[in-house]
């Protein structure tokens, strides 16, 4: 029988980080583009806000059907129960927020009569027509998402910086790369 | 009686006004466009024009067609683009408040096609157009659809940091839908 992992995979690693990055570069571009007048600097930005959304719904797919192949190292035998629990609970929900909220913005898009043209090549079809009152419902839909969202992103990072500062154990280490854990080098 | 002198006048009137006048059908006409930002295809209208149009097939040498198009009426899709498109940069809607097409000559381009060539103005700018078009009858209603590719350049629509033709591209296609009733 294999040896369960100790550590992520370089490609989850990898994922992982790249999806990290990808949310924060479009969540602080939502925040600027919405209170910028009408240019072609805000038209851009919107543009690119949408095709990185586009981007983490694609990467975010990825890493599930990574995940399925590449099961992820187990929680320590150290870290009760409820822990691991929440652990569970919040990864669930990251994985159902980064990808229903692409899934939101792309319905707003298409409610304001703003197809998404992924990378400006590449059109996504609209599933719903242009519909004002939707769109404005879509907007505090995919505001509301992004909110929690950023509540169990902060929860996953106080988590991770817990077990690193205050456990002082290997869960955020394996989530690292270039980085040997504290367990291995012990060896 | 002077009220039915007054109805047999203007009866006198409506039957000698030239019958080539058709009227135009509002309700059942209209100009839209498709421009493009980012490279995403973006529905446009305009909600108010007039038209005259004289045309018979039969006799294309005189067919003449004017138009003239109210630029404030424009919805562009989004209230935000609505009011931008009125500036200066734009349409400058307070100096130039229409766009007006005048036809100089139409041609037969195959069995209910034909062509519209003529002087579009706008801005303060005029260029010479040629705008395909079809006819279709049903009873005494005419439709006339058609369209042509303007390029906003030309005239300086969208003009300064928004002459970038990446974020929002130089040719519009403009298409319109007239229907004219009346017609023997």
């Amino acid at each position: 029988m294999k040896a369960a992992p100790s550590r992520y995979t370089g490609v989850a690693i990898a994922l992982h980080w790249l999806i990290a990055l990808a949310i924060l570069c479009t969540f602080l571009l939502a925040h600027i583009m919405t209170d910028l007048p009408l240019s072609p600097l805000k038209l851009k930005l919107y543009a690119y806000h949408k095709w990185i959304g586009v981007t983490i719904f694609l990467l975010v797919l990825a890493r599930l059907a990574w995940r399925l192949a590449h099961w992820p190292p187990p929680p320590p035998a150290s870290m009760p129960a409820w822990q691991h629990s929440a652990a569970t609970i919040a990864h669930f929900f990251l994985y159902v927020l980064t990808l229903s909220i692409p899934i939101s913005g792309w319905l707003m898009s298409s409610a304001f009569g703003f197809q998404v043209v992924y990378l400006g090549a590449i059109p996504i079809p609209d599933l719903i027509g242009k519909d004002k009152a939707m769109a404005d419902q879509l907007v505090q839909l995919h505001e509301a998402l992004n909110w929690l969202m950023a509540l169990v992103v902060a929860l996953h990072v106080a988590a991770a910086l817990k077990h690193h500062v205050i456990d002082r154990d290997d869960v955020l280490r394996r989530m690292l790369p270039f980085i040997k854990q504290r367990s291995a080098a012990k060896k | 009686m002077r009220f039915s002198r007054l109805v047999f006048l203007l009866g006198m009137i409506a039957v000698c006004t030239p019958a080539t006048a058709a009227n135009v059908d509002y309700a059942r006409s209209e100009i839209t466009f498709v421009s493009r930002q980012m490279n995403v295809p973006v529905q446009g209208r305009f909600r108010k024009f007039s038209a005259k149009l004289d045309f018979d097939p039969t006799k294309l040498a005189a067919a003449r067609a004017e138009i003239e198009v109210d630029l404030a009426s424009i919805d562009t899709g989004s209230q935000d683009a609505d009011a931008e498109v009125g500036k200066k940069a734009w349409f400058n809607t307070s100096t130039f408040p229409t766009a007006k097409f005048i036809s100089s000559a139409v041609k037969q381009a195959g069995p209910d096609k034909f062509e519209a060539h003529g002087k579009l103005s706008i801005k303060g700018a005029g260029q010479d157009i040629t705008a395909p078009f079809t006819v279709k009858r049903t009873g005494d209603a005419l439709t006339y659809e058609g369209g042509f590719i303007l390029k906003r350049l030309q005239f300086k629509i969208g003009d300064g940091v928004w002459s970038d033709t990446e974020t929002v591209a130089d040719e519009v296609q403009v298409r319109f839908r007239i229907v004219t009733t009346g017609n023997r």
